[in-house]
């Protein structure tokens, strides 16, 4: 873009008749300046307009408003979970058997592909808030339901590619490189939690 | 000749009139009409054309489909429905946009295997062939944001996997998928870009079918041979010679097409892309279109998401400096005795990719897709440069003419012209 503005002097054989003359050919001419500040100039405002289409396609303010989900878990009973929407996402929410929050909390950390402690990645126990992404490519894993597979470690199991993952939402086992996320919420109530 | 007219040779005085104002005539003229191609094209040689004739289909039935398509998440699966039951012929436009799209992959692989067989990437054309794989590639992008656009599970899930892939570059990666998405997830801003691109990306296609074109129309055309024409002996003029020979091929192409069409217009399709999109469920198994089989089942080979992602993409980049990788001087697969058996082993491998990028990603199919994506990496890297060194050619012929004007096959006179040393 930027080089087309000086057409007239774009070609090295023309400097020769600046470049020969009172200035030196080290020192570079005039031209040579107008030509650089030019370009420059051109490649700032060519960049400065870019950024506003680029931005355009990032999440609008509307998308950006719809930031939080309030979830009642009094229904919830133990053993079993809820999918609620948020961002357009689902998130998993599982009232977690003993049983459960004991296998998570007794797995060695350096088992994990993902090393985190299930202390870490909840807020109170047995409850488990995470995303219900697969952080491989995104598919929504199984597990939700009791009659769904679950996986080789009894969390959830993602049919796309198959990763397992564990009563920590962590993986263990497939392609997927890390845990799933687990969203930012807080407990506004006793039973109640409000995400994002 | 008037002064600033062009000296045009046409005789009828309309076309005469413009012709000398906008040569256009006398451009077609020496392009298409007398334009001197190689006198021994196979109906490998029909493919370009019919290419050519698949993306003016593609254009033609998506202008009349836009007009009735709703680019929103809570309309876009009716809306499509709607033109299945309700627009009058909508059936017909849409299936023929749907299977359009698998007839231009067919003729276009078609195409570009003719290419890798009888050597046409190789010195002088590989800007063309460069410019070739350009469109593959938008091609790619072109089908798969057309195949979100009915918004049903296929449409979200591959949606969601696709775009996913981005998440695998490390540090800007959710950056450039949040960017794509424009929100959260796949949702109706990411429905209407992929609207506005799907309409855009064709038409950016048909440009750099003109730039293809134009080189081609530099070097000229190779041939089942691969030796260049060393005069008008060898050569035709392309009309009458060639556009016979391609309406040939395009009856066939219509007639498969009209097949597809008319007796199975779903059955290169997937069902589950009849079920509106649930962004809650994912569908048990889900698959891309059959054109991304191969690629996918590469990405599916590898077991890390980064590493997957690198290898599937690179699986189409790689062609692009295939022209560097291949050193040996000899064009056509013909005369290479080791090299044409290994790519025809390598053209059976492509398939083995494509069925096991069907399957689920379970054994065997795991074990197999990785076999197969060492090979289809194999033999670019390592089989081609070697076989350059330590392969003998077979003698080529002297010219095109006396390959083919005295009964096919290298001649006995050729034969003793001298064997191609290695590079
Ligand atoms: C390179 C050329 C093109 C290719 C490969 C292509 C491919 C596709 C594919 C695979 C679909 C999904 C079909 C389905 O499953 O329903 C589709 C849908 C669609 N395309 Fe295209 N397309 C092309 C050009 C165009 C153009 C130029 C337009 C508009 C001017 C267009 C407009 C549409 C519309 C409105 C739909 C949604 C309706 C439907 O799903 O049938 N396409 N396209
Ligand atoms: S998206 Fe879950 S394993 Fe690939």
């Amino acid at each position: 873009m930027a080089d087309t503005l000086a057409p007239s002097s774009s070609s090295p054989g023309m400097g020769g008749a600046h470049g020969a003359g009172a200035h030196g050919p080290e020192q570079g001419t005039k031209r040579d300046f107008l030509k650089l500040a030019a370009g420059s100039f051109a490649a700032i405002g060519v960049g400065a307009i870019v950024w506003p289409f680029i931005h355009s396609m990032n999440p609008a303010k509307d998308v950006l408003a719809l930031a939080s989900t309030d979830v009642n878990l009094a229904p919830i009973a133990e053993g079993q979970a809820v999918t609620v929407m948020w961002r357009g996402k689902p998130v998993f929410v599982r009232h977690r058997t003993a049983q459960e929050v004991q296998e998570a909390e007794a797995v060695p950390l350096g088992e994990l592909r993902d090393p985190q402690a299930d202390s870490d990645r909840v807020e109170r126990k047995p409850w488990l808030v995470v995303l219900g992404v697969c952080t491989h490519l995104g598919c929504v894993p199984l597990g939700q339901r009791p009659t769904d597979a679950r996986g080789d470690f009894g969390g959830w199991f993602c049919p796309c590619h198959g990763s397992h993952y564990d009563t920590s939402g962590r993986i263990r086992r497939g392609p997927a490189p890390t845990n799933l996320a687990v969203p930012e919420y807080s407990f506004t109530s006793d039973t109640q939690i409000r995400i994002g | 000749m008037a002064s600033g007219l062009h000296d045009s040779s046409f005789s009828n005085p309309v076309v005469r009139w413009i012709d000398q104002r906008m040569p256009v005539f006398t451009m077609m003229q020496k392009e298409y009409g007398t334009f001197p191609t190689p006198r021994n094209f196979n109906y490998f040689w029909n493919f370009g054309a019919l290419a050519m004739i698949n993306l003016m289909v593609m254009i033609a039935t998506g202008i009349f489909l836009a007009m009735n398509y709703t680019a929103h998440t809570s309309l876009a699966f009716d809306s499509v429905e709607r033109i299945m039951r309700d627009v009058n012929y909508g059936w017909l436009i849409r299936y023929v946009h749907m299977n359009g799209a698998s007839m231009f992959f067919i003729v276009v692989l078609v195409h570009v295997w003719r290419g890798m067989y009888y050597g046409s990437y190789k010195a002088p054309r590989e800007l063309l062939w460069m410019l070739g794989v350009v469109i593959f590639l938008l091609m790619m992008a072109t089908a798969f944001m057309g195949y979100v656009l009915p918004w049903g599970q296929m449409s979200f899930w591959g949606a969601t996997v696709i775009t996913n892939l981005f998440s695998a570059i490390p540090l800007v990666g959710d950056s450039i998928v949040t960017l794509l998405w424009g929100g959260f997830s796949v949702d109706n801003p990411t429905l209407n870009r992929f609207f506005s691109l799907h309409y855009l990306l064709p038409f950016v296609i048909a440009g750099v079918v003109f730039l293809h074109v134009a080189a081609l129309h530099i070097t000229g055309s190779n041939n089942p041979l691969g030796i260049e024409p060393k005069g008008p002996q060898d050569t035709l003029p392309f009309h009458p010679y060639y556009t016979v020979k391609d309406s040939v091929g395009i009856i066939v192409y219509f007639i498969v097409f009209a097949f597809l069409v008319f007796f199975s217009p779903n059955y290169l399709g997937h069902p589950d892309n009849y079920i509106p999109a649930n962004p809650l469920v994912t569908p048990a198994h889900i698959v891309p279109e059959w054109y991304f089989l191969p690629f996918y089942a590469i990405l599916r080979a590898v077991p890390n998401k980064l590493g997957g992602v690198l290898m599937m993409f690179g699986s189409i980049a790689i062609l692009f400096v295939l022209p560097w990788l291949d050193r040996s001087p000899v064009r056509s697969m013909r005369f290479r005795p080791i090299a044409r058996w290994l790519f025809l082993l390598w053209t059976v491998n492509f398939f083995v990719l494509m069925y096991c990028g069907g399957m689920p990603a379970e054994e065997p199919y795991v074990t197999i897709s990785r076999l197969s994506t060492a090979y289809y990496f194999g033999y670019f890297l390592v089989i081609l440069p070697l076989l350059a060194k330590i392969e003998r050619p077979l003698p080529l012929p002297e010219s095109i003419a006396k390959a083919v004007l005295r009964g096919g096959g290298p001649l006995p006179g050729a034969a003793v012209a001298k064997p191609m040393e290695k590079a």
